[in-house]
């Protein structure tokens, strides 16, 4: 703590709790983020699982419909704050200053901080489900007015984003001045790996936007609190300026999730092809352009809630638009594995089933852009099946897929491997047989967010129904294998994987506490 | 000797530090006080104030580790160089924080009063113009006049723009006198600035529940001035290091830091002088 001890006293560092709550070590910190991230995947799946078991016969039978509505909002919010966001940060934290030479994150305190006040907000969270009135159940937008009439749980949600909001901002300006500062020498910009390039914009979308977020969700606490009449036409104000102003916030924040996500696919695939990336300029480039178009999207979140027409064309084909870099990056990977000498380990099924379910999400995506089919597709099942093909088999699996691909690093054993692949299979077949029928189910005018549906949607809900059980009891074979694999196995050696050429290979497994204390020489 | 050769050749990595868990203990405290608050339960302000007790303690506490770091010779160089970086993206997440509000007046102007003003079935007879507080609250009403105060404090402000850099001058010429009475003379025109904030506030003829004008009015300017009483304390803190013989013609980080601040609420100010007071 004081300076007093001199720099090279903190080479040690304080045991048991201690260690993890004082931390400065940017591995330390991204396991606490990686381990949070885990928690809260399984306490937002379990959130799931309940959806699907009152959805798996028509009629009311688990939960009372607010009881869903609260599942429904606090499932979206867990999932996408406390699972998908933090994992990322935490592949951030453990591998940008792995992978570009760094002695450790820019802010080391800073850093701390980000992760400690994750806890903080997910404990106001928590705590909501106990309040009078309950958890939030106005859906994860947080749409006024239903949202100023909520009760205590609603306020708690607000601070609880505004401390989530913090901890992303200062993660993300840590990160931007880290990948900005501390490259080895030699290390040009573009000489980063693809995955310190995915991070780096992320961050930029990250420091651009989350504080737009903090502003609007500070005007629904004065409009429910303070007499402000922001959101109330009344008082001259207007709800669909909140949409606004969320989705201003919100479509950036879709690529938040799926970048960091590109950027594992470009690591996992050149290693398991055995050849260098496919056009890696492009990438950067397509990357860069997905992110600056990100901006001018967000009203294709509201066709439905009035627009003049001149709006509605222009926010069809600016989204449209991201369909180029998105399929510069799609082709660039099947290039990169065109006539590769390709294996299957683990982390390579998942990259490959990544791209190819991915596609379907953006393809779903391009649908959803054109406005009259919008209009029809507005809040049914088929827009939970596309943003479950992007954030489940786009992020959460490429996550996955990123953890086996580091764990030997990160824990210095090789995972099991056959229980990795059974992991891999489970997850792709139930992912699937989930949400694939939700595509049929909202083409057929199934709307979402509702507890109970007419007959003639039985049979797709009881099988979606099976798959999401299958899917989430699959999450608990991941526990253990992770679990199995930092308890021990073959050990890893420096390289595991032979095709592996970034920074972080060239390094013990597990790393030492300190990773480069003289930077490495790039050529 | 050899820890400072250490320092200038490797990047600084700090020692375990309790401060940022102290400072997530007082977050918890503020948010769950203000929820109590909001609940109407007697005990929230006492929390709040707990929480806000223990943040000044972990501020101070955090900050004069690094400024003790920092006179130790150990944040030099490439951290001097990560320290600016960090400073302008803060700044950055600033501008986009007090772009959601510009953008919700922007919005109401421009889209919300006006289509409100067409929309005959539900308000006949409401004109949908600039400035309003909405076709429901129909209490009269006078707009904040831009050439009385308003027009005054922006004088204040860009002076003391003009100040704060006449003591970077004197920084970069080594004169400490220049420097003492640039940054008093900046600090007090923040206070008076504050002053004739808080005088327009108390004599306003409308208030934060006056429809979408008092909305965008109070929360732009209150935020703006929750900016300036942040600088205000940033600049006090930088003057008593000066007056401590912190800071060189080379080396002074905290002092930039904080002139960049000022210049950056200068700025959101002179904006909000023309969209909400002026035009």
């Amino acid at each position: 703590m004081d300076i007093a001890l001199a720099p090279h006293a903190h080479d040690e560092h304080p045991h048991g709790l201690m260690r993890w709550l004082t931390t400065t070590n940017h591995k330390d910190i991204g396991t606490l983020y990686l381990w949070f991230s885990l928690s809260m995947f399984l306490f937002a799946g379990a959130l799931a699982m309940v959806i699907r078991a009152e959805l798996f016969q028509p009629g009311l039978q688990l939960v009372d419909p607010m009881q869903f509505n609260r599942l429904t909002s606090m499932h979206g919010l867990i999932m996408i704050f406390g699972a998908i966001m933090p994992a990322f940060v935490g592949f951030a934290n453990w591998q940008v200053p792995l992978m570009i030479g760094a002695p450790d994150m820019a802010f080391p305190r800073l850093n701390n901080w980000s992760f400690w006040l994750l806890p903080v907000a997910a404990t106001l969270l928590l705590a909501s489900f106990f309040v009078p009135g309950g958890a939030l159940a106005a859906g994860w937008t947080m749409y006024p007015p239903l949202f100023i009439q909520g009760g205590i749980a609603y306020d708690m949600t607000i601070l609880a984003v505004h401390v989530l909001g913090l901890s992303s901002i200062m993660g993300a300006i840590n990160i931007i001045t880290t990948i900005l500062n501390l490259r080895a020498p030699g290390m040009t910009l573009m000489k980063m790996p693809l995955f310190v390039w995915t991070w780096l914009i992320t961050a930029y979308l990250l420091v651009a936007v989350m504080p737009v977020l903090a502003s609007v969700i500070t005007m629904l606490l004065t409009d429910r609190h303070f007499g402000t009449h922001f959101f109330n036409a009344a008082g001259g104000g207007d709800p669909v300026m909140f949409q606004h102003i969320f989705w201003f916030f919100g479509h950036p924040e879709v690529y938040i999730m799926i970048l960091p996500a590109f950027g594992i696919i470009s690591t996992i695939i050149p290693t398991f092809a055995r050849k260098k990336l496919f056009g890696y300029t492009s990438m950067v480039y397509a990357v860069a352009s997905i992110a600056l178009l990100s901006f001018i999207v967000w009203a294709h979140h509201m066709f439905t809630t009035g627009m003049p027409v001149a709006g509605q064309l222009f926010f069809m084909y600016s989204t449209m638009l991201i369909a180029i870099p998105t399929g510069v990056k799609v082709f660039n990977w099947v290039a990169t594995i065109w006539r590769g000498s390709i294996t299957f380990e683990t982390p390579m099924l998942f990259a490959i089933t990544v791209v190819c379910l991915f596609t379907i999400g953006g393809f779903s995506g391009l649908v959803l852009a054109l406005v009259p089919v919008d209009i029809q597709l507005q809040d049914t099942y088929y827009v939970v099946a596309h943003f479950h093909y992007v954030l489940f088999s786009g992020a959460a699996m490429s996550i996955m897929g990123g953890v086996y691909y580091w764990l030997p690093k990160w824990t210095g054993h090789r995972y099991d491997e056959t229980l990795g692949k059974w992991h891999f299979w489970l997850t792709t077949i139930a992912f699937n047989l989930t949400f694939f029928p939700m595509h049929f189910l909202g083409l057929a005018g199934m709307p979402r967010r509702i507890p109970d549906y007419a007959l003639q949607f039985a049979d797709f809900n009881m099988i979606a129904s099976l798959g999401g059980f299958v899917l989430g009891a699959a999450q608990l074979l991941f526990v253990y294998v992770v679990v199995k694999c930092i308890r021990g196995g073959e050990p890893a050696g420096e390289r595991p994987w032979d095709g592996a050429d970034t920074l972080e290979w060239t390094l013990p497994s597990p790393p030492p506490y300190h990773s480069f204390t003289t930077p490495p020489k790039i050529d | 000797m050899s820890e400072h050769a250490h320092a200038t050749t490797s990047y600084y990595v700090p020692p375990p530090s309790r401060w940022p868990i102290v400072g997530s203990c007082a977050l918890l405290a503020i948010a769950s006080g203000f929820v109590l608050l909001l609940a109407k339960v007697a005990a929230g302000p006492w929390v709040m104030a707990l929480g806000a007790a223990i943040l000044v303690y972990m501020l101070v506490g955090w900050f004069g580790s690094v400024i003790r770091e920092n006179q130790a010779g150990l944040l030099e160089g490439q951290v001097d160089t990560s320290f600016r970086w960090g400073m302008v993206w803060f700044i950055f997440s600033e501008v986009m924080f007090f772009a959601g509000f510009f953008g919700a007046l922007f919005y109401a102007r421009n889209f919300a009063v006006p289509a409100l003003g067409e929309a005959e079935m539900l308000w006949p007879g409401y004109a949908g113009t600039w400035p309003t507080t909405g076709p429901g609250i129909t209490d009269p009403f006078t707009p904040m006049a831009a050439w009385g105060i308003p027009a005054v404090n922006t004088l204040i402000l860009l002076s003391s723009g003009a100040t704060v850099t006449w003591a970077h001058w004197g920084l970069q010429k080594g004169e400490r006198g220049q420097i003492k009475l640039g940054l008093v003379l900046t600090i007090g025109l923040g206070l008076l600035f504050l002053g004739l904030q808080i005088h327009e506030y108390a004599e306003a003829p409308f208030t934060l529940k006056s429809g979408i004008y008092g909305a965008t009015f109070y929360m732009l300017t209150g935020f703006h001035g929750l900016h300036v009483t942040l600088g205000v304390i940033m600049l006090t803190v930088i003057t008593g290091r000066v007056f401590a013989g912190h800071f060189s013609a080379a080396r002074h980080f905290g002092f930039a830091a904080v002139s960049w601040y000022w210049h950056f609420v200068d700025v959101v100010w002179l904006m909000l002088f023309v969209v909400v007071y002026w035009l």
